[in-house]
């Protein structure tokens, strides 16, 4: 028995959504006292005689949540937004509590839900890694030990008595996830902290975990990065609608994951209000459509296919950008683009609706199934939001490249490249045909 | 073990005092950023109350001729705004502090009632930095304490308690009401007329002195007095009165803020997430 890290044991967590969910004035408490016991005369004259509001105003955001984590683990926790999985890590975390169920914890944890927690603009980088560590659970003692070892593997050092309100976003990430990686807990959560950064970060932040995780730590590791996911965790959980839809190897979820995914259609509508969020910006619809705006599900490899992104800029905001991530059909990523490319800089948004629209060039996609996440940021600062493999399409071969021969080439694009072919003889014979030069099959 | 808890008593002492050192970290945070961008830095500290005592000196002291029994004016109200100022500074960032460490709140499990403990010990600094002007102006004055400011600490500690409970109230109540933080600016004001700072206790009519003690911040100022001045009554009825109020405001406000600690995240929201 003592081998198990974690163990939870029918874990739920609900919420209330709508008005009550950011606050509470005064005023309506005051209102309810009137109110309530009117609205449950009115009740009383209903059949039922149910008081409704109470049941309506609530969700499970997880429900009948078991499951057990052996020391040593390292588990990957899939599934899409507002699945859950976030919820489940402060539920283990115990940021918030769990209206049901409990979850057993053995040994200490270190929750690493955001880099730079706590980080404060006005201080320098050096008291924020001990204000920081305080807040992670570091004893003093332990990061004064521990200081140099941090600033270097952030790689900040000329910077160190600088407040971190001058630090670039890279250095200030950099910093945030320093403190977290030199937590040394027995248990470490983890929630999507790869999905900011520039690529040489992750790249470090990855390794990082690697090691962590061959000393032998228990970590449970959400995520939207697949490729991560593979290379760290062997096992995976798949979080659905606030409850496990399947544990097991992360091969054999992953391809679960993406084929309930493949349900989902060429266009993705967004309900009116998802669960009472003000976010800056809120996604609207998602579609894949042709050149004359028109959603289609199929499209031949050498036809440009368009996702058109709409949104909503609820509030004025800074610097955003919004963007796609392409995945084939089995979780590799294909590319990243975002609608201020090349930069990929953010930009000041003003309120409004808008379509950013996407146009993938025909010729480089090869056949298969595609999923499109969309996503808004704050670059290197915050996500906005995400909707993993909100649509989906697939590519057939058309009339393009291989049009003629169907040859079931390999490869997640299938782009038209240059050649030459020139006869090597002295008479400098004429050209031969080369079709064959993909070595296919 | 993570289950719903249950019950009242859910007071973990335990657990605060393996955080202590998150308490001093958030509190040298408070302090390091309150001042980082001040020219004069904690010379405010100082300045506040001094600037304070000049008013009251003018129109209480001088103008309206409140009594000061038998105290140099200036010195009678600095005493008295000592203690208040670390109090009316206590409710005033306690009340918002749950709301503006949300971020924190959101990300990191640790006991939730280190943030307005935090917000005191802030005040806390303040406060002994301005005790420091306090000596100067007795040595000016030429008053020496008797062998009553024995008992200082004591209502030093009915000060933390008193300003504590509050916080704890106040703090808990602000995340579900964000109505409080408005009210506060207001209480503050009215409290400090119900409390013995610009007056003696003693233009308080005998009948109505235990009724007026059940602001517990008369004991301590009245304590204050007495302990550094040896004017007014020390141990009183009245001062009992306010001891009994503030331990129970301060028991209260801390079951209450444990209590509703598990749905602050809930209340708050995830902060941008």
């Amino acid at each position: 028995m003592s081998d198990i890290a974690i163990r939870a044991e029918g874990l739920g967590k609900r919420y209330r959504i709508g008005h009550a969910l950011r606050y509470k004035a005064l005023r309506d408490s005051l209102a309810d006292v009137f109110t309530a016991p009117l609205r449950r005369f009115r009740a009383r004259g209903r059949p039922d005689g149910a008081v409704q509001d109470a049941e309506e105003a609530t969700i499970w955001a997880l429900k009948d949540v078991s499951f057990e984590i052996p020391v040593g683990a390292v588990v990957g926790i899939i599934g899409r937004n507002g699945a859950g999985k976030s919820t489940l890590l402060k539920v283990l975390s115990r940021i918030t509590e769990p209206t049901e169920g409990r979850a057993e914890i053995r040994g200490r944890v270190g929750s690493l839900l955001e880099v730079g927690t706590g980080f404060h603009p006005e201080l320098t980088g050096r008291e924020n890694v001990y204000l920081n560590g305080a807040i992670l659970g570091m004893r003093r003692r332990e990061i004064e030990r521990k200081f140099d070892e941090i600033v270097a593997f952030a790689e900040v050092e000329r910077f160190i008595d600088t407040p971190v309100k001058y630090y670039s976003s890279g250095m200030y990430l950099r910093l945030g996830f320093s403190v977290a990686a030199h937590l040394e807990p027995e248990i470490l959560l983890i929630d999507e902290v790869l999905a900011v950064g520039d690529a040489a970060f992750q790249r470090k932040c990855l390794d990082k975990m690697d090691s962590v995780a061959r000393e032998g730590r228990t970590v449970a590791f959400v995520t939207h990065n697949l490729g991560a996911l593979r290379q760290l965790c062997p096992e995976t959980l798949w979080v659905d609608r606030g409850r496990i839809a399947l544990r097991g190897g992360t091969a054999q979820v992953v391809q679960a994951y993406l084929e309930a995914a493949q349900a989902r259609r060429a266009e993705f509508v967004a309900e009116s209000r998802q669960r009472g969020r003000t976010e800056a910006v809120v996604l609207r619809r998602v579609a894949v459509t042709d050149r004359g705006g028109a959603i289609v599900e199929a499209v031949a490899s050498e036809e440009d296919v368009y996702v058109r992104i709409e949104y909503e800029v609820a509030a004025a905001i800074a610097s955003a950008r919004v963007g796609l991530r392409l995945h084939a059909g089995d979780g590799t990523l294909v590319f990243t683009s975002n609608d201020t490319d090349p930069s990929g800089e953010g930009v000041p948004r003003s309120p409004g609706i808008y379509a950013s629209v996407c146009t993938i060039p025909g010729n480089l996609l090869n056949e298969g199934q595609y999923y499109v996440t969309v996503a808004c940021d704050r670059p290197m600062q915050e996500i906005v939001f995400v909707q993993e493999h909100v649509v989906a399409f697939s590519v057939y071969v058309g009339g393009g490249v291989g049009g003629a021969v169907r040859d079931g080439r390999r490869g997640v694009v299938r782009p038209p490249l240059q050649w030459t072919v020139r006869s090597l003889a002295e008479d400098g014979g004429k050209l031969r045909a080369a079709s064959a030069m993909d070595v296919g099959g | 073990m993570i289950a719903p808890s249950r019950g009242w008593w859910s007071v973990n002492l335990g657990e605060l005092w393996a955080y202590r050192e998150l308490i001093y970290f958030l509190t040298w945070r408070d302090i390091k950023v309150r001042y980082k961008q001040t020219a004069i830095g904690v010379a405010w500290a100082i300045l506040q109350p001094l600037a304070m005592m000049v008013v009251f000196t003018i129109f209480f002291g001088r103008l309206a001729r409140v009594p000061s029994d038998g105290v140099p004016y200036p010195l009678f109200a600095y005493v008295g705004l000592l203690p208040w100022q670390l109090f009316s500074r206590t409710i005033t960032e306690s009340t918002n502090s749950l709301v503006t460490d949300q971020r924190l709140i959101t990300r990191v499990y640790f006991p939730r009632v280190i943030v307005p403990i935090a917000a005191t010990m802030a005040a806390v600094v303040d406060f002994l930095v301005a005790s420091a002007l306090l000596g100067g102006l007795m040595t000016y004055y030429r008053v020496v304490p008797g062998a009553t400011v024995l008992w200082l600490p004591v209502f030093v500690l009915l000060m933390l308690v008193t300003a504590l409970g509050v916080g704890f109230w106040l703090s808990a109540l602000n995340v579900e009401y964000r109505d409080v933080a408005y009210a506060v600016p207001f209480l503050n004001q009215f409290w400090l007329f119900l409390t013995p700072v610009v007056y003696p206790t003693s233009v308080v009519p005998e009948a109505w002195r235990v009724l007026y003690g059940l602001n517990p911040m008369v004991g301590v100022v009245e304590g204050f007095r007495w302990a550094l001045l040896g004017v007014g009554q020390g141990p009183s009825p009245a001062v009992a009165g306010s001891a009994v109020v503030a331990v129970l405001l301060f028991a209260s406000g801390l079951v209450w803020f444990r209590r509703r600690e598990r749905t602050f995240v809930d209340a708050i929201g995830s902060g941008g997430r």
